[in-house]
């Protein structure tokens, strides 16, 4: 029996899709300026079909690309040309939610923000929280180690997975790291996550949840240029505050989120957002001291949220930002680099300046806290050449980011979009060790095949995933 | 037995390169980890030390696997900071590179979590005297396979660390500590999970058997009374309020409490083990983390009884044929030890 009778000999009708129509919607991710076709779409509901599927494609060589929501904004989840997708959104069923023990054991298809709710009624919440959390799955969080706007405080997903069931790409199922937050030997499950799918396919994830903070102060603060606001950030820092969230937007941002959904934030050329977290006594003392710290900062107006409503209010405006782009453009990249959080006036002034060298609008929303830069960079995909140049630029800022001393990504893994950086990042040494595990674990090359290392498994077509 | 002190990348390279069997020592803290076994040659990296690079703003430093805690901890201090995952065993000498080798975090890992959450990145030279880096030295990054977290815990499996980054926090203002005493294990236990579920922002939750809870508090000296008194609230006990804790808590960091053990051990633990586990002989011991992290003094009957149980655990001092138990899974491990150790130099597999 060829690959896809015995396939389609292991799955029910109706969940192995090859029909034209089927295969569209799974072409691309997120990252929609990449699409690729797939030879079929199997959508596992258990366990044991997930590794029967994996099995399969290393019995014949089939490449395969295992999936959530897409909502990967690098290609990650793109398919690779005439391989299988594994779509796991079926596998969403939060296995156990032990809040003595503080985990949740979940299914890779279960979407981020499903685990918080479960936890909720015991005062518990899982905290890595990317903007995509309402959509995005647990799996591809692992996969692409996602974070979110809390991560100075919290870190990235790495830290709050305790331990994995993982299926090699050779099909062998083991079981890394353990329940409790300690253990001993290496951390292979912490080692799994961020590695985009290239040394196999979570199976079911141990997910430690903490308790839901108690207080929050939130702090909004208007500035007359982007570089006050980023200073401000630096004034936080030195007084010893440590907040949950610190988030920057300069105008354009701040145009769109208005025009989206009518946040009502004041007209300025940049907004931060700070957001102070714990028990209520130590917030209200914090918040003594962030209230100086801020007006010593020169901000033009300073807002602080009275209610849980005008908290949702300001976050409303943030977190719409990148949808609300899409008003002032027909077409937009992303991107996420990371720099020192005391180079960020830098970056943002030579993004200015890159921004007029290539003739394209460049809006900028970031995590400030921790560097992570934002930057949309508009475009109009029907103007010929635009997405070209669009993608110079946004290059252009990713070696900034490592000139800088950053990363090529804080949080949206690296997939088909950013690996031609990877050399920015990494000396050849680097990446050739990183070959060599992917070699070991995935010899004939299949798992997530052409992502993430620039020279490395590009299929029998070597740069087809530029083409 | 061979001995060999590498002081710089290049030379951790040549004995890399010299030696077919290696074992890296920086404190000798640990020795069950860093004595050398039959056919090793000792690699001392105690000369590999510094720190490279700290910016206090970042909340970031890069420092030489082989710097002493200490000296990591007095400069951090000297700009209101330090590593919130509390690294034990710092006043004997304990250094960067065998704190991530041997996977330790102290008390304090309760409020914002253990070692492996505060790695950043690695540079390390491979089985085959390569240099590789992982990670990086900000405090958000997603580039690349995470080599920086796979040394944590790894016992220098996979390489000899040479340079390590960590992210750092502000230390707190000010510190209180309660100490309460509960007649039965079974009450201190009922209390330590009540409040592992709560939002109070604890530095520090103990259990310290057979049934006396330790916590310790961190902030702004004014909130930290009325904090206090919700946990005495909370708890419907007085208790022992320690306002200079200190030099207490430096003592549980570094293990104090196992001093007169023949063995020590660090075992993952979880609050609904700790009645099998303190079944067990297990000697002088307490849990850290809320109940997630035992240290335990043991005689050899001790661990006799942690093997038959299949506790995992990993002995740091004192005799054991095998310190790592359960080894590492064959499947993921194996793969990987061969990518970057694959003539065998280094421990494990």
């Amino acid at each position: 029996m060829g690959f896809l009778e015995e396939l389609k000999a292991l799955f029910p009708p109706g969940r192995v899709l090859t029909r034209e129509a089927e295969l569209a919607p799974y072409e691309s991710d997120a990252l929609t300026a990449y699409r690729k076709r797939p030879l079929a779409v199997v959508l596992p509901e258990r366990k044991a079909e997930v590794v029967e599927a994996v099995r399969l494609c290393h019995r014949h060589g089939v490449p395969f690309v295992a999936r959530g929501s897409g909502t990967s904004l690098s290609g990650g989840s793109l398919p690779v040309e005439g391989g299988l997708v594994i779509a796991l959104n079926r596998m969403n069923r939060i296995l156990r939610l032990d809040p003595k023990a503080r985990i949740a054991v979940v299914e890779p298809g279960v979407v981020n923000l499903e685990v918080s709710r479960a936890a909720a009624p015991y005062g518990l919440y899982y905290a890595p929280d990317p903007s995509s959390q309402p959509i995005s799955t647990i799996g591809g969080n692992v996969a692409f180690n996602s974070g979110g706007a809390h991560c100075l405080k919290y870190g990235m997903t790495a830290g709050h997975v305790l331990a994995l069931e993982v299926v090699t790409p050779e099909g062998e199922v083991v079981r890394l790291g353990g329940e409790s937050l300690e253990g001993v030997g290496p951390d292979l499950a912490g080692f799994f996550v961020g590695t985009e799918g290239l040394l196999g396919v979570a199976l079911e994830i141990t997910l430690r949840l903490l308790p839901k903070p108690e207080a929050y102060h939130t702090l909004l603060a208007a500035y007359g240029s982007l570089e006050a606001a980023g200073n401000a950030v630096s004034q936080v820092i030195q007084s010893g505050l440590l907040p949950g969230a610190m988030e920057i937007m300069d105008r354009l941002a701040i145009e769109a989120a208005e025009a989206a959904v009518k946040a009502g934030y004041p007209q300025a050329e940049a907004l931060l957002i700070v957001e102070l977290e714990g028990p209520k006594e130590e917030v209200e003392e914090e918040a003594k001291l962030l209230a100086q710290v801020i007006q010593e900062s020169g901000a033009t107006e300073v807002r602080i949220a009275q209610s849980e409503a005008e908290r949702q209010a300001i976050w409303k405006g943030r977190k719409a930002a990148f949808s609300a782009v899409g008003r002032l453009s027909p077409d937009y990249i992303v991107q996420d680099g990371v720099v020192p959080r005391s180079r960020l006036g830098e970056a943002l002034k030579e993004i200015g300046r890159l921004s007029q060298e290539y003739g394209l609008r460049v809006a900028n929303v970031f995590h400030a806290g921790d560097g992570n830069l934002h930057p949309l960079v508009l475009y109009d995909g029907k103007k010929p050449g635009e997405l070209e140049r669009a993608e110079e630029l946004a290059g252009e800022i990713l070696k900034l980011c490592v000139r800088l001393g950053g990363s090529l990504t804080g949080e949206h893994g690296i997939g088909v979009e950013k690996k031609g950086y990877m050399p920015e990042m990494f000396a050849t040494e680097d990446l050739l060790a990183m070959e060599r595990v992917k070699e070991a674990l995935d010899p004939k090359g299949l798992a997530n095949r052409g992502k993430v290392l620039p020279g490395y498994g590009q299929g029998p077509h070597p740069g087809e995933v530029y083409a | 037995m061979p001995e060999v002190r590498a002081s710089s990348l290049e030379e951790v390279q040549e004995a890399v390169r010299t030696y077919p069997r290696l074992r890296p020592k920086g404190g000798g803290s640990k020795p069950a980890l860093s004595t050398p076994k039959d056919g090793e040659a000792l690699l001392d990296l105690s000369g590999l030390r510094g720190i490279l690079e700290y910016a206090p703003e970042e909340f970031v430093f890069t420092a030489y696997a082989g710097t002493p805690l200490k000296e990591i901890e007095e400069t951090l201090r000297a700009h209101g900071q330090y590593l919130p995952f509390h690294p034990p065993l710092v006043e004997q000498g304990a250094t960067l590179g065998g704190t991530v080798a041997a996977g330790l975090s102290g008390p304090m890992r309760e409020r914002f979590g253990g070692l492996r959450d505060f790695i950043l990145g690695v540079r390390f030279v491979d089985g085959e005297g390569r240099v590789v880096r992982g990670g990086g030295k900000v405090v958000k990054n997603a580039a690349g396979f995470p080599f920086h977290r796979l040394m944590v815990g790894s016992l220098g499996a996979f390489g000899v660390m040479v340079e390590l980054s960590f992210k750092v926090f502000p230390y707190p203002r000010a510190t209180r500590s309660l100490r309460v005493g509960f007649a039965k294990t079974e009450e201190a236990l009922e209390a330590l999970e009540g409040l592992r579920t709560l939002p109070l922002d604890l530095l520090a939750l103990d259990l310290v058997p057979p049934a006396t809870l330790e916590i310790r508090l961190g902030g702004f000296p004014e909130s930290l009374e009325k904090r206090i008194q919700r946990l005495q609230d909370l708890l419907q006990r007085e208790g022992e309020v320690l306002l200079e804790d200190e030099a207490h808590w430096e003592g549980v960091r570094n293990l104090a409490f196992l001093k007169e053990s023949p063995i020590w051990v660090k075992v993952p633990s979880r609050p609904d083990l700790i009645p099998m586990l303190e079944g067990l002989p297990l000697g002088p011991r307490r849990y850290l983390a809320g109940g997630e992290l035992l240290y335990a003094g043991l005689d050899p009957e001790g661990l006799q009884a942690l093997r038959e149980r299949a506790i995992p655990h990993l002995v740091l001092r004192g005799k054991a044929d095998q310190p790592l138990h359960p080894p590492p899974p064959e499947a993921f491990f194996a793969p990987i030890k061969r990518a970057l150790d694959p003539r065998g130099r280094f421990p494990l597999g």
